[in-house]
């Protein structure tokens, strides 16, 4: 990435510590093996001045405490760099500081409901066997007020997620499913204070505790899933590794990480090196590729004065652009009033698990109600009729439906994580499996981000190997599609490069030369179709002109027709020209493919489909895209997309090939079945045992093994998801078994 | 039954003390890594020589 030459500012990231110590977490790549953290831990304990190194094996992150005085970041991540690893400095992101902060809480709570529920249920069990034989009623008593004592104030603790959440959900005037859970647990606990108080046979205190526990543990799983998938997507965002080249006040330039860059800041765009931030070009003028911006293959040509935007590929001159904010009328401004506007209707979206609870609650509320009333019509005292129908509210209280959803989602995440796909949003799944129509964008979805070589087989393959060797000493984009061929990675000694012309080598004595028709003395090659790209090849008296195109991902024919064969409608909805647009479309037997759409017309076309009573899903990279992504029922991108993009995606899949959108719809068509059974699941167990527990026959002890059978039995089915086929591919298996990787394209990128 | 006396107390007494120790290793950050620890008994690097 940089030669070792210029200086690069880490101080953003680097935190001071005590004793004139600093400290700084570093994403690390390169990790495949618990024997690296070793060697890595080893390798930096050995660096003077270096305190402490420490690897994080579950998140692939690195902490690092030096002397400040002795050492400085640059040289650590230099030392790391020469062991074989690459490290980016790293700061948790606030989502994920918030993510982390309410794992540990879900964690302190289940401990203290975990502790709560055994000491209580050692007390239950002695009490339930003891109304069998012969216990006294002062012991009973004792017993009963020891529970209390553990019961209340666990409860009152552990019982904090859904309280809150509750409250919450009061306030905004739609009761989720903690509602009645609170409920529940609540007057559980008011009625084994008064029972107790009365010296009672029955008291639910462990009903209670228990209820808690199970519900917590379906929180706790649910957030670690989250935690961990936000911890790889923050890896990753880091490993990219964007580094801006800002001008100082001296006028010299600092590298910096692209996350520091404010509005007002100078920075200098080297060629083959894609522009950090939205800006002006103050001075320089140079060919870019905006493909990553608007969806358009072919380059344009810039000059000073005119609008760039973050994720363009600056070809071949170098520019000074000034940094701005998203400024009045620029495209960025437009795209992100649309994505405004069309997240609206995705937030309408009602949760699978909510949408049970609306339903549930009533019922639950109005039978317990009733039974209340029934058992005083009958005769019954106030007390036994109160006790009745608590304990209706007791046995109904959604143990199996609250564990239902969570427990298919864990499952289905840990899935779809392995298979390098990461979740955005926890109901991504129940959306996705909803899905009939797939809208795919076309550049940098359906093909490939970066361009490769398309004519490889019609070269000879020692010249091309010569030639890609050598371009593993340029940074010209063109020159790094070349590269990615070579075999021997090794670049040539003495290379030359020549500024705006090409590279030049001495090879056995020979003069190997790649780059421009004029630098290598070649004739002009017709290329094949107007984007594809050419760079020229000499080696002594051979001549050869390599086309260069953004090819279509290497699964995308036989993905699309996996899609359609399932049922899928498929569309292209692209900002590249419809001549473009066209060739692809018809390799890929799609009918519905148009060209040099807006977002706004991306929008239309999307809203269209939904007025057609389709549930979409738009698969997409660019910026241009973000808009249709937010505006779609669900979304889906690649890692490479744009941030922007990412932003509003659903999941973000990391892999070159597509085959990943088929996996994320079948995993959610699979858990959404699952969901349901298990909603299924949890309303035969009402329908058993409600009448039981309107009867009057429920005791604690026919409640609590209730609770936890039905809430075993979901989570089971649960379990019984099968993953994604494993396919014999090398690339998804790299993919699976190290999700924080980046796969070897990005590598070289 | 006079025995529950101290028995019931110490049987909470032993609760929640491991129930501070689980608060103390959470507060340690001793579960921020659940993989590596696996691999890091195997090694002898942090045996202060």
């Amino acid at each position: 990435m940089n030669d070792g030459l210029e200086t690069i500012d880490f101080s953003s990231f680097v935190r001071p510590a005590e004793q004139g110590r600093a400290s700084m977490d570093l994403a690390l790549d390169g990790v495949d093996c618990a024997a690296c953290m070793d060697d890595i831990e080893r390798t930096m304990a050995a660096v003077a001045g270096v305190v402490s190194a420490r690897l994080n094996l579950t998140t692939y992150r690195l902490r690092l405490i030096w002397e400040a005085d002795k050492t400085d970041a640059s040289a650590l991540i230099n030392a790391l760099a020469k062991g074989g690893y690459r490290a980016y400095p790293f700061e948790q992101s606030r989502v994920e500081q918030e993510e982390t902060r309410r794992t540990q809480w879900l964690l302190k709570c289940l401990a203290v409901a975990g502790f709560a529920s055994m000491n209580i249920m050692l007390l239950s069990v002695s009490v339930w066997s003891g109304n069998a034989t012969d216990i006294t009623p002062e012991t009973r008593d004792f017993f009963h007020w020891l529970s209390a004592l553990i019961a209340l104030p666990a409860a009152a603790y552990a019982g904090q997620p859904f309280f809150r959440s509750a409250l919450a959900s009061m306030r905004a005037g739609k009761l989720n499913m903690d509602f009645p859970i609170s409920l529940g647990i609540l007057l559980a606990l008011t009625m084994s204070v008064v029972e107790t108080a009365l010296h009672g046979q029955e008291a639910y205190f462990d009903s209670a505790v228990m209820l808690l526990l199970f519900l917590l543990a379906g929180r706790y799983l649910d957030q670690a899933m989250r935690k961990r998938t936000r911890a790889a997507a923050g890896n990753l965002a880091a490993l990219k590794g964007e580094m801006a080249q800002r001008v100082g006040a001296d006028g010299a330039l600092v590298a910096v990480p692209v996350g520091v860059l404010k509005a007002g800041d100078q920075i200098f765009v080297r060629p083959g090196d894609r522009i950090p931030a939205d800006g002006v070009i103050l001075s320089g003028s140079s060919e870019i590729d905006t493909s990553l911006v608007t969806g358009e293959t072919l380059r344009a040509r810039v000059g000073s004065g005119a609008q760039v935007y973050a994720g363009s590929m600056n070809f071949d001159g170098a520019l000074s652009v000034q940094v701005t904010a998203a400024g009045e009328g620029t495209m960025l401004d437009e795209v992100a009033r649309l994505v405004e506007k069309a997240g609206e209707a995705r937030s309408r979206y009602m949760r699978l698990a909510d949408r049970a609870a609306r339903v549930y609650a009533p019922i639950v509320h109005v039978t317990a109600a009733s039974t209340l009333v029934f058992w005083l019509l009958m005769g019954a005292g106030a007390h036994h009729a109160i006790i009745i129908a608590i304990s209706v509210l007791i046995i109904t209280c959604p143990c199996a439906l609250a564990l239902a959803v969570p427990a298919v989602q864990v499952v289905a995440a840990g899935h779809l994580f392995r298979a390098g796909i990461f979740l955005n949003n926890a109901d991504a799944l129940e959306r996705l499996a909803e899905i009939d129509t797939i809208v795919f964008d076309k550049t940098g979805t359906l093909t490939l981000p970066d361009p490769n070589v398309v004519n490889a087989w019609a070269l000879e393959p020692d010249l091309l190997q010569r030639a890609a060797r050598l371009a593993l000493s340029s940074r010209h984009p063109l020159a790094l599609a070349v590269s990615r061929l070579a075999v021997d990675v090794a670049p040539f000694d003495q290379v030359e490069e020549v500024t705006g012309a090409g590279v030049r080598a001495l090879v056995d004595g020979v003069d190997l030369r790649l780059g421009s028709a004029e630098f290598c003395q070649a004739q002009t090659h017709q290329p094949s179709s107007p984007d594809v790209s050419l760079i020229y090849l000499r080696f002594g008296a051979r001549q050869a002109a390599i086309e260069i195109r953004q090819s279509l991902r290497p699964d995308a024919v036989a993905t699309m027709a996996g899609l359609r064969q399932r049922g899928f409608d498929l569309h292209i909805l692209s900002g590249d020209r419809p001549e473009a647009v066209e060739p692809l479309a018809h390799q890929l037997a799609i009918a519905q493919a148009d060209g040099g759409m807006t977002p706004a017309q991306k929008i239309a076309a999307i809203e269209a489909l939904r007025a057609q009573g389709r549930k979409v899903l738009m698969v997409g990279d660019g910026i241009n895209d973000a808009p249709a992504l937010a505006a779609a029922y669900a979304s889906l991108s690649p890692i490479t997309a744009a941030d922007l993009a990412q932003a509003q995606a659903d999941a973000v899949f990391l892999s070159d090939r597509l085959a990943p959108v088929a996996h994320a719809l079948d995993l959610a068509r699979q858990s959404r079945a699952l969901m349901r059974q298990n909603l299924w699941i949890a309303v035969i167990y009402n329908a058993f045992a409600v009448p039981l527990a309107i009867a009057g026959y429920v005791t604690p002890l026919i409640a609590a093994a209730a609770m936890s059978g039905s809430s075993i039995i979901v989570t089971l089915n649960a379990l019984r998801m099968r993953g994604v086929a494993r396919e014999a591919s090398p690339e998804r298996a790299a993919n699976s078994a190290s999700p924080f990787s980046l796969s070897a394209r990005e590598h070289r990128a | 039954m006079n025995v529950l006396i101290y028995l019931v107390p110490i049987a909470l007494a032993l609760g929640i003390t491991a129930l501070f120790a689980f608060m103390w290793s959470l507060k340690n950050g001793q579960y921020e890594d659940s993989e590596g620890p696996a691999h890091r008994i195997l090694s002898d690097e942090d045996v202060k020589k």
